[in-house]
């Protein structure tokens, strides 16, 4: 067991290592040359500046030095949770993304837990309700929800709830009211999601002879449902808990932009206009580390969960895939 | 006679490959029979062509000028005359829309096209070769998976720069590590299969076996992904043309259509929300034409 936890803890940061190496390579070895993004960003002409002052900008910001020397002075950096230095703002990244990360965090963390009870009691009641044409209307409205653009949804809840109905500010990251249309259209998508696989996972569990056995014991319909079904299905569906915290994280920065947030989404969609490198990589980074961590979690905590799965003996038996995930969000 | 002639002589022998086609295109037949009698999947399929021949050919459904402007007309809300309505400019936003298609359809096939060569590829090699390359690309996967798409576009997006190609790569390359997985395990699946078996013992190489038997046995499952992810790209490509690094001014992708409506939101609603249901549409049929062909092909 320990074995197993060092590994996969090890494996974790390896990933973690080479998603953020890749991450460098992109945006520091692909053609474009930082200076010249920011300089061409800032509407500054690199041939009106001499010699002396380009040579003098790219030392403050270490582009003078050699690639590899670049890479590791960043990466030692980050593994002190130091980013480097705005090349817009000319602040630490990190003090920059300090200032601003709480309101995401609380975004996306709210986001979460509502796509979390939306998305099961979606599931539930697509599987249980016994009409037929309500059983379609909810098996059917997780895809629609995975369909609309999160832009749209936010721009309709502007439109619907605070245009028309003046019930919530559509712009600004004051009080809680400013929160509510947001969450609803992070959680629209990530219920969607997690409802999708919950559903097949239910399906599936449904058809278990142990299912039949409770029935047939005589418990009623809802018993057998909440307390043999679900716990059981709701199993394989927390392998994409990691998906659902990804894509709360990753709709952050459409939502933020929408809604005027302060907050990293929208520090990342500025920093990607400003091509401020230093910010975009943090941010990255950072999104990267919360979903190997989630992932991680999830698989350590998995075998606690369901017995079945023991990492004690012989090889070791990872958690079922998340089925049709494969494709779905970006 | 050599042993590969012999080889030969029994592939050529053999009857399989003509009834096999033979069988495939029935079917086909009695699949597309079964397909046009649902009629959600009828209505999502002429929606989709209807979008497609719509962005080639914008004339057959709009005879206004997607850049023409007329002061006189400016901000009427939608009616028979103006579908969508016009822009601030008294630009008919529906032919707007249409002459936009073309922009995000080829930024769409780009990045499935990607998507599929750099995909198939993966998990092609990695689910024929198995062992150390599989072990090797799949680590590779998994790294790229650890970071969360539209992250990784954003970093493609900011070296690349803007536009509508920096943007279609970038949403390509996001969709990679899915169509690799789903390819590597039809791969591994099928090449074990009697069939495959078979086909080795009767001599044929490894490159044969691979694209006349495992090839044309795997794809299904990747074409019922590409539909799917087809819509997400559109989604990632309209988002990230929203957020403002699709094509400039005054090409008008979906995305940057809807991104300039927002600021009328309170007078005129439907600048966004219009083109914004429009993308939606899109992007529900085609999700729905992916969720039937998996349904039929099980």
């Amino acid at each position: 067991m320990t074995r197993y936890v060092a590994g996969r803890i090890a494996q974790a940061l390896v990933v973690l290592w080479a998603a953020y190496t890749l991450t460098f390579a992109i945006l520091y070895l692909l053609p474009s040359d930082p200076m010249q993004l920011q300089l061409a960003a800032a509407g500054v002409q690199e041939d009106s500046l001499t010699p002396d002052q380009v040579a003098a900008m790219k030392a403050e910001f270490g582009l003078d030095q050699s690639i590899w020397t670049q890479y590791w002075h960043h990466l030692g950096g980050a593994l002190h949770g130091d980013f480097g230095i705005s090349l817009t703002q000319r602040v630490p990244v990190t003090e920059m993304i300090g200032e601003r990360i709480g309101p995401t965090l609380v975004l996306s963390a709210s986001a979460a837990i509502v796509a979390l009870v939306a998305g099961s009691a979606l599931a539930y009641l697509a599987t249980f309700v016994r009409w037929s044409l309500l059983r379609i209307l909810f098996s059917r409205l997780p895809a629609v929800g995975a369909s609309f653009p999160q832009f749209f949804v936010a721009l309709f809840l502007i439109q619907f709830f605070s245009f028309q109905l003046g019930w919530f500010p559509a712009t600004g990251s004051e009080g809680a009211s400013s929160l509510v249309m947001p969450v609803i259209t992070i959680s629209v998508l990530a219920s969607s999601v997690l409802a999708q696989v919950l559903i097949k996972s239910f399906d599936e569990t449904l058809r278990q002879p142990y299912i039949t056995t409770a029935r047939a014991k005589g418990l009623s319909r809802s018993a057998v449902h909440l307390r043999h079904a679900f716990r059981n299905a709701a199993l394989p569906a927390m392998t994409i808990l990691g998906v659902i915290v990804g894509v709360t994280v990753t709709s952050s920065i459409v939502v933020e932009t929408v809604f005027t947030r302060e907050g990293v989404g929208r520090l990342a969609q500025e920093a990607v206009l400003s091509q401020d490198v230093p910010v975009v990589l943090a941010v990255v980074t950072i999104a990267a580390s919360v979903f190997v961590l989630v992932n991680l979690i999830v698989d350590l905590i998995y075998p606690l969960l369901d017995p079945r799965i023991s990492h004690t003996r012989g090889k070791v038996r990872a958690p079922a895939p998340a089925p049709a995930l494969e494709g779905g969000t970006l | 006679m050599t042993t590969t002639e012999v080889a030969e002589r029994i592939e050529v022998d053999a009857p399989v490959p003509e009834q096999e086609a033979g069988g495939r295109s029935a079917n086909l037949t009695a699949n597309l029979i079964q397909l046009v009698r649902k009629p959600g999947f009828l209505l999502a399929a002429l929606y989709v062509v209807f979008v497609l021949v719509s962005a080639f050919w914008p004339r057959l459904f709009t005879s206004r000028d997607p850049y023409g402007t007329d002061p006189k007309s400016a901000m009427l809300s939608p009616s028979i005359d103006h579908l969508f309505g016009t822009d601030v400019y008294g630009r008919d936003l529906w032919s707007r829309v249409l002459y936009g298609s073309p922009l995000t359809i080829k930024a769409t096939l780009i990045a499935l096209g990607i998507a599929l060569v750099a995909g198939l590829t993966l998990g092609v090699v990695s689910g024929f070769f198995a062992g150390v390359t599989d072990a090797i690309l799949m680590r590779v996967v998994d790294v790229l998976l650890a970071i969360p798409g539209l992250l990784l576009a954003l970093a493609i997006v900011t070296a690349l720069g803007y536009g509508t190609i920096p943007v279609a790569v970038a949403v390509g390359v996001g969709i990679v590590p899915g169509f690799a997985r789903t390819t590597r395990a039809e791969v591994l699946r099928v090449r074990t299969l009697p069939y495959v078996e078979a086909a080795r013992a009767g001599g044929a190489s490894w490159g044969r076996v691979l694209v006349r038997h495992i090839l044309p046995n795997s794809w299904g499952p990747v074409a019922v992904l590409a539909v799917l992810d087809a819509g997400v790209a559109i989604i990632a490509i309209a988002s990230l043309s929203f957020l403002g690094f699709g094509a400039a001014p005054p090409a008008a992708e979906w995305g940057t259509l809807i991104a300039d409506g927002r600021n009328y939101l309170v007078t005129s609603w439907w600048l966004s929300l219009m083109p914004g249901l429009f993308v939606a549409l899109l992007v529900l049929s085609l999700n729905h034409i992916s969720k039937t062909l998996q349904e039929l092909s099980r």
